[in-house]
């Protein structure tokens, strides 16, 4: 049926073939620049909604005439205007425009050719054919709007004051519904309140855009009513919202309350018409658009339309026929005029009382009916017929069927079947596409030190293999996931068919942005610590279990202590201050003197003491870093015992404590002073060893005392002592528990949850849960379940807090979540502001690109020193080894805030969120100026596995011709590694690197290149021995152009773009890194328009679905990361590898299938034209034919349409093994001719 | 069990749907091809051969009696004003012509073919629908009503151009004349004197015509055609049914009569011949010709030397291209392909 309606769009959009329209048929232009949708089209149109049945009903009245009522309606025609509108429509088409012009110029008597009535018959048949067609889909859709219209749903009614139920077509603006879990949403509904406790409801928008993972959705914030369920009596807010628009990510409005408050609204609020509730148990919202002002509704727009390269060489070819068919009349008309010149008056003539001349004219218009036959007007029709019959048997190929996923190959996009077969130029994503995109966390860095996770990786590298081995493995796999299905999205509303909610999205993201539900793959899960992590952990634990205070948390502390009295020495310089602080510390040393007193043991106590104010610098970064890992992401987390996300009511008193203490006196666990200092002491201490107790000692009174510099300097490598010290320190709980406990009365900050008896229950049975994730990009999926592995547990999320188990403190702690700044592709980063739950301080927690945050935490807002430079640099080296091994790097970040600033910032964001206008860039603006003068933690190494039989296809698809170019997000040297791996980049093949900081220095750059590869090009023309390397080399392989994004973005402008493509195209393959999904757009479109060369993209994420749209065959995967590229594609495949057979053998056979077709519809046309003809010149030019007009008028629609129609549909012109086997023969089709 | 739950999707594995149908591909090897074109040609040759020999072997004799030569004994008739015109044209017989033979007149230069001329009849009309003799279709127009507004019937060019001319041939045998006898019956097809013509049901058939005229051109109404016979009057006159066949080329001949009867059977002895023509048709106005031609048939029809002589050139041309290939192969085969 979807294609019948594919067909009949087709028939309309023939009209506007003349080439001025675009192809493909989304309602709005190209993606915006950038991805987040900056313009701002509000333009002062505002709709304002008040209750239905609340108190202001005349109001009410008047506002809301103009609204649309909640029926929609479909279908094109009724009963009454079927016709006219029918024939309306048809006859855009230009075919049946010739038609009719044929049929009236038959009626003209001089002019007529057959009989008048014959000549409708052919435009009769297609006529009544598609009308019926047009009736029957009308039909159908008028089914389906009744049962949508006649759903139903439960709405307040004033008179019975409850909730009754109404059909969805009944329901208008401003009334209120109550909506369960698994309904589907009947209208845009303004969400005022959940049974949630949070005020959360989730709703699932597959009916949307088949993204299955569930989305928050909050109750309007501040909404006074909140806890009980509201009556819509004494609903006395008024809503002032935006104009119904397309844009599904936006919503935007305020809502004043009878105070005059006003509180912003945003998409936060808004549940979408056609989406389904779920985990919730009830939810009641107000109606704000309805019917057809939906935003559903609103993006509901027919299926792609795009125009074959084929196709438009036909139009060429028929006009061609065109100028063809008027010669051939026109040579008619003048021999007829002669003919005619020639007698007078013959016993066969017909007596008229016309000139020769005007004969002729008459024999011109003549000729034009007899001849029509040329114009093969059924050669769109028969084409069509063609590609679906093609398409049926690309959907049916058991090869480009994925028995894992279960999935086929689905074709979107119907009439660019041949296009497969000339390609010319293929553009990959990397992630996803050749990768697997599943994501598994294997080895990362903190605080400057590396953890290589041996272990992990050997693992990894044995799943690989065993995968490889036994394909049904992967089964289970996708068996594991399906455990989550919660109980309550069992039911499936399939009501609401994909064809109707089609929707082109607008908006890009990057590779992380929420997408689709990550499954849980048991690799991701399984994540064997690195011992030594796990050691230095064991640690944090293990004093925590002694029952004091953590060793860590107080040593780190006493730093803190000494930190501060340095701080005071370096600010105030006065000497009274300094003496002030040296006794602090003196104290502090004292006390450290006194325990190297107690001998051998104590010295050794101390050193572990000592070493735990150093490790505890350090431990406190592995506790951040995990516990960032844990919070700093969306995964919603659901545990197998229970139904829902929702929580027993939290014990408040704990977190209010926290609150409490944290406002009190917020002294820093990891201030970067005392990281200094404390680095600056085991910095000495790593002259001495453990037992050497004097020289501590000395080292001790050394370090507070001494200049902040110095210390400094001393610092060399404190990683291997460290570990020394850590292991001792594992050995010796009852030591540090002894120097822990005199600490414990000056440190009231930290908060032992074992004093909380709900906690400890509460900590043992969840171990026993199991838990399940459902992450929106599968990287935080990896994270999670890596942080996971260290204890650090991410237990649940409700509303705005996070349950969250650390190895320090048993039980379950609860991390306020003060406010999440989503990840976004500009930032390339998200962050969350939690209130740290054994510090009580106000942390910002970043996640996000290396560069990005590398760069952010350049200068911490705490002086640093060299210290941190170290770690800095560290971690830097360990990303580069990371990126060369193709790993995925994420770098995480912290930032400990001040309340005053916290509070100060927190009102621009609050002014931010409640704008109407501008809104997105005022967000961006307020995050970044949270998001500076972060800290480095450390950074993780996430691999992702090739997919399989990835190298072979891009051998085959290299040696078929097509150039392979490969644009990913990703580092430069993790886009060249995955090149390596997947045999992009063969070991003769010679690397072009193209990074340069400026436009000038990039034209040089690649006049450069351009030379070089020029150079070598001529190389082995003359006869040079072996001695310059680089030359063999580059004779045998190729060159490989690797060129980074600040570059591509100077190599695309106007000036320069023409030698990046003379570069490009010397190359034989091309890595395009750290690129935007606008530049991956800009590059398809660059090679496309200036090349007119046929262009294929595939991706998976929602950052190729630009580059998809662009190209012109554009292939999404349907993988990890939700539908959207696949949304916009013209063929979705759900492997890489599906790719070779798609192109060397569907593609090739698709287009010489067609091309043949065409060609013998052609053939056949112009020999019956010709015939015709011909015999003018035997029977006087005067427009006679030999055979019967039957014939005539019927040979394309039914004597001679079968036999193309099969050739185009079954011919195979080389077998598919003989394809597959030989790539080059796809190369050697003639490039976009028909002939 | 749950193996086949989790490939719902699954495409059917059929050689249909998997494209695996048997095919046959022919390999275009030389020792495919080179035989193929020796047989091809061969087969050709004899076939060529065949047409040509037979028709080589069917008589034909042309007579042109436009006479636009001066001494041509038709000459006289040429003057237009000059009615009911004979003229004699003798020819001899060296041989028995074989039987039973076919008599043509021709005609050249005449487009019958002409689409205004071809559309003026009035189908209806013929098939004998009173209603049609009134009111004649519009399509025979100019030749639907006589200047006085008379409906002519049977209306139209093509009918008012019938072909008037009458022939009759007499063996000259020792100085008398003796008619050869034609036969008539039997040579317009089936379908048209069965099916597409029909005469009224009107007895006597010329009531059917009151109130109509003859055609403009004719010497006599429809019903008068053959008055010789009565059953051979109306639409359904053999000479009528096959001038209304229209030749789709303008230089053509039509069957006249056939020679069918009595001792000239087996065909016309060798001897003398007169051809009494009664020359009515006017052809000169269009620089047309006219003639008569004697021929008999085979079993390919009748005399065609084309149709023999292209079997036997592509016949030939195949042979001659297979020795091409045959030495090409020989010199520059590929040793790994054999």
């Amino acid at each position: 049926m979807e294609r019948l309606h594919w067909l009949g769009q087709r028939c309309q959009q023939m009209v506007d073939q003349g080439g001025a329209r675009g192809w493909y048929s989304a309602p709005d232009g190209p993606l915006g620049a950038g991805g987040c949708p900056a313009t701002c089209r509000l333009s002062g149109k505002r709709r304002t909604v008040i209750a239905r049945r609340g108190p202001y009903q005349a109001e009410y009245r008047a506002i809301s005439r103009e609204y649309q009522g909640n029926a929609i309606r479909t279908t094109k025609y009724s009963l009454l205007t079927f016709i006219p509108i029918n024939l309306f429509q048809q006859f855009r088409r230009v075919a049946n425009l010739y038609f009719l012009f044929l049929v009236l110029l038959n009626w003209v008597p001089a002019v007529e050719a057959f009989q008048k009535e014959i000549t409708m018959v052919p435009l009769l048949v297609v006529l009544i054919a598609i009308a019926f067609k047009d009736a029957l889909e009308d039909y159908r859709r008028y089914l389906f709007d009744k049962t949508v219209n006649h759903s139903l749903v439960r709405v307040y009614c004033s008179k019975q004051k409850a909730y009754i139920d109404q059909h969805w077509q009944d329901v208008r603006v401003g009334d209120f519904i109550r909506l369960s879990c698994n309904e589907i949403i009947p209208a845009d509904v303004l969400l005022l309140y959940s049974s949630d406790p949070r005020g959360i409801c989730y709703i699932e928008t597959a009916n949307l855009d088949g993204e299955t993972n569930l989305k928050q959705r909050r109750v309007v914030s501040d909404l006074p009513l909140q806890g009980s369920e509201l009556t819509p009596e004494s609903f006395y807010c008024r809503i002032e919202c935006e104009n119904p628009n397309n844009d599904l990510g936006r919503f935007r409005g305020y809502m004043e309350h009878s105070s005059k408050v006003r509180v912003g609204l945003h998409n936060d609020n808004l549940l979408l018409r056609s989406c389904t509730v779920r985990n919730t148990q009830t939810v009641v919202g107000l109606v704000v658009y309805a019917g057809h002002e939906t935003k559903a509704m609103k993006n509901n727009s027919g299926p792609r339309y795009k125009q074959s390269r084929l196709e438009k060489r036909l139009n060429r070819d028929v006009l061609w026929c065109v100028i063809l068919l008027f010669s051939m009349c026109l040579t008619a008309a003048i021999g007829h005029g002669l003919w005619l010149q020639r007698w007078t008056d013959p016993i066969y003539s017909i007596a008229e009382q016309v000139s020769p001349t005007l004969a002729g004219f008459y024999v011109f218009w003549t000729m034009i009916i007899v001849l029509q036959v040329l114009i093969p007007i059924s050669l769109y029709v028969s084409i069509e017929i063609v590609k679906l019959g093609q398409i049926y048997f690309i959907q049916n190929d058991l090869a480009l069927y994925s028995e894992q996923l279960d999935s086929g190959i689905q074709c979107r996009a119907l009439n660019i079947t041949e296009d497969l077969g000339q390609i010319q130029y293929l553009f990959s994503d990397k992630t996803g596409t050749l990768t697997e995109n599943k994501m598994v966390f294997q080895c990362c860095t903190i605080h400057g030190v590396q953890y290589p996770h041996t272990q992990n990786a050997r693992r990894l590298a044995l799943y690989e293999e065993d995968v490889a081995g036994v394909p049904g493995r992967s089964l289970t796999l996708r068996s594991g996931c399906s455990v989550r299905s919660l109980s309550c999205r069992s039911m499936s509303c399939g009501h609401s068919s994909t064809s109707l909610h089609s929707l082109t999205r607008e908006e890009e993201e990057e590779e992380e942005e929420p997408q689709g539900g990550a499954p849980c793959s048991r690799m991701a899960k399984e994540v064997i610590p690195d011992p030594e992590l796990l050691k230095k952990m064991s640690c944090l634990q293990a004093t925590s279990l002694c029952g004091a205070e953590a060793c860590c948390l107080q040593a780190t502390s006493l730093c803190g202590a000494e930190a501060s009295c340095l701080q005071a020495t370096s600010l105030c310089g006065a000497e009274a201050s300094c003496v002030q602080a040296t006794s602090l510390c003196g104290a502090e040393a004292s006390c450290v003197q006194a325990t190297s007193l107690c001998g051998a043991e104590a010295s050794c106590l101390q050193a572990t003491s000592l070493c735990g104010a150093e490790a505890s610098l350090e431990l406190n970064s592995i506790v951040d870093f995990f516990l960032a890992l844990a919070v700093c992401n969306s995964v919603v987390v659901s545990s197998s015992g229970r139904a829902c996300h929702t929580h027993a009511d939290l014990p408040h008193n704990l977190t209010s404590r926290l609150l409490a203490q944290g406002e009190a006196g917020p002294r820093g666990v990891s201030g970067a002073l005392g990281a200094a200092g404390v680095q600056g002491e085991v910095g000495s201490s790593t002259t001495a060893t453990p037992s050497q107790a004097g020289a501590s000692r000395e080292s001790t009174q050394l370090g507070p005392g001494t200049d902040l510099v110095r210390s400094n300097v001393a610092l060399e490598n404190p990683r291997d002592p460290t570990a020394v010290v850590l292991t001792d320190m594992g050995n010796r709980e009852e030591g540090v528990g002894a120097v822990g406990a005199p600490n414990v009365g000056t440190e009231p900050l930290r908060v032992s949850s074992l004093e909380d008896p709900a906690f400890c229950h509460s900590g043992p049975t969840a171990a026993n849960e199991q838990l399940i994730y459902e992450a929106e990009s599968p990287d935080e999926l990896a994270l999670v379940h890596a942080a996971r592995a260290y204890n650090c547990t991410l237990r649940g999320r409700s509303g705005d807090e996070l349950a969250v188990e650390l190895p320090g403190a048993a039980g379950r702690l609860h991390v306020r979540l003060l406010h999440v700044l989503p990840f976004d592709c500009t930032r390339r980063r998200m962050s969350v502001v939690v209130r740290h739950p054994l510090t009580g301080r106000l942390v910002l927690y970043t996640k996000g690109a290396d560069s990005v945050i590398m760069e952010l935490s350049e200068h911490p807002d705490v002086p640093a020193g060299e210290g941190y430079v170290k770690i800095r640099e560290q971690t830097q080296n360990h990303l580069d080894v990371y990126a060369r091994d193709g790993l995925r790097t994420l770098c995480i970040a912290q930032r400990v805030l001040e309340e005053d600033d916290y509070r100060a910032w927190q009102k621009g964001q609050l002014l931010a969120e409640t704008s109407i206008e501008n809104r997105e860039e005022l967000l961006l603006e307020s995050a970044q100026r949270l998001e500076t003068n972060l800290t480095l933690l450390g950074a993780t190494g996430i691999v992702d596995r090739l997919q399989e039989e990835v190298p072979e296809t891009i051998e085959a698809l290299q040696r078929a011709g097509i150039k392979v170019w490969v644009l990913t997000g990703d580092k430069q040297e993790t886009a060249v590694n995955i090149a390596c791996a997947c045999k992009l980049l063969g070991p003769d093949d010679q690397i072009l690197n193209a990074n340069c900081g400026s436009k000038d220095a990039c034209d040089a750059l690649l006049q450069d290149l351009l030379s070089e590869v020029r150079g070598t090009g001529e190389g082995p023309g003359r006869p040079t021995l072996g001695e310059d390397k680089a030359l063999p080399a580059a004779a045998v392989g190729g060159f490989v152009l690797v060129i980074d994004g600040r570059t591509l973005e100077w190599a695309l402008q106007d000036e320069l773009k023409g030698g990046f493509l003379e570069l490009s195209r010397q190359c034989k393959a091309v890595l395009c890194c750290r690129s935007t999904p606008l530049q991956k757009s800009q590059v398809v479109q660059l090679v496309r328009s200036q090349l007119s060369v046929m262009t294929l993209a595939i991706g998976d994420g929602a950052n190729d679905v630009s580059m998809i749209q662009v190209a012109d065959v554009g292939i999404g995967i349907s993988g990890q990361e939700g539908m959207q590229a696949v949304m916009s594609s013209d063929f979705a495949i759900s492997r890489f590898k599906h790719l070779r057979k798609l192109l060397l053998v569907h593609g090739h056979w698709c287009y010489s299938r067609l091309a043949n077709m065409i060609l013998y519809f052609f053939y056949k046309n112009v020999m019956y034209v010709n015939l015709l003809f011909w015999y003018q010149f035997i029977s006087g030019f005067s427009g006679s034919v030999m055979t019967n007009s039957w014939i005539l008028i019927l040979f394309n629609l039914l004597f001679t349409s079968v036999p193309p129609l099969v050739y185009g549909v079954l011919d195979r012109h080389t077998p598919a093994d003989t394809l597959m086997e030989r790539p080059e023969l796809y190369s050697s089709r003639p490039s976009s001719k028909v002939k | 069990m749950s193996k086949e739950e989790n490939t719902a999707n699954r495409p059917d594995n059929t050689a249909f749907t998997q494209q695996r149908l048997p095919a046959w591909q022919p390999m275009l090897s030389a020792g495919i091809v080179i035989p193929g074109f020796v047989i091809i040609g061969v087969a050709f040759i004899g076939i060529g051969v065949a047409l040509f020999v037979t028709s080589q072997n069917i008589q034909v004799l042309e007579k042109d009696y436009t006479g636009i030569e001066r001494n041509s004994s038709c000459f006289k008739c040429t003057n237009p004003r000059v009615k009911n015109c004979n003229c004699t044209i003798n020819f001899s017989l060296d041989k028995l012509f074989e039987g039973p033979v076919f008599v043509y007149y021709g005609l050249s230069n005449y487009f019958q073919n002409y689409r205004k001329y071809g559309v003026s009849k009035d189908a209806v009309q013929l098939t004998g629908d009173l209603a049609y003799f009134t009111e004649p279709s519009t399509t025979c127009a100019p030749y639907q009503r006589d200047a006085k507004d008379k409906p002519i019937v049977p209306c139209g060019s093509i009918a008012n151009s019938m072909f008037n001319d009458t022939f009759k041939l007499f063996q000259i045998v020792n100085s008398g004349n003796v008619e050869v006898p034609f036969d008539g019956k039997g040579i317009a097809w089936w379908t048209d004197y069965n099916i597409k013509y029909r005469n009224p049901t009107t007895n006597p058939l010329k009531n059917a015509f009151n109130d109509t005229v003859k055609p403009i051109f004719w010497p006599r109404p429809a019903y008068e055609l053959d008055p010789t016979n009565s059953a051979n009057n109306g639409f359904i006159n053999q000479d009528f049914l096959v001038w209304m066949r229209r030749s789709a080329l303008p230089n053509f001949r039509k069957l006249y009569r056939r020679i069918t009867e009595g001792e000239y059977a087996k065909g016309l002895p060798a001897g003398d011949y007169a051809l009494v023509i009664g020359y009515n048709y006017p052809v000169l106005a269009f620089e047309g010709r006219k003639k008569v031609v004697f021929s008999n048939v085979s079993w390919m029809g009748g005399k065609n030397q084309f149709l023999g002589i292209a079997y036997l050139v592509i016949g030939s041309l195949c042979v001659v291209m297979s020795i091409v290939m045959l030495i090409v192969y020989a010199k520059f085969k590929f040793p790994d392909e054999e």
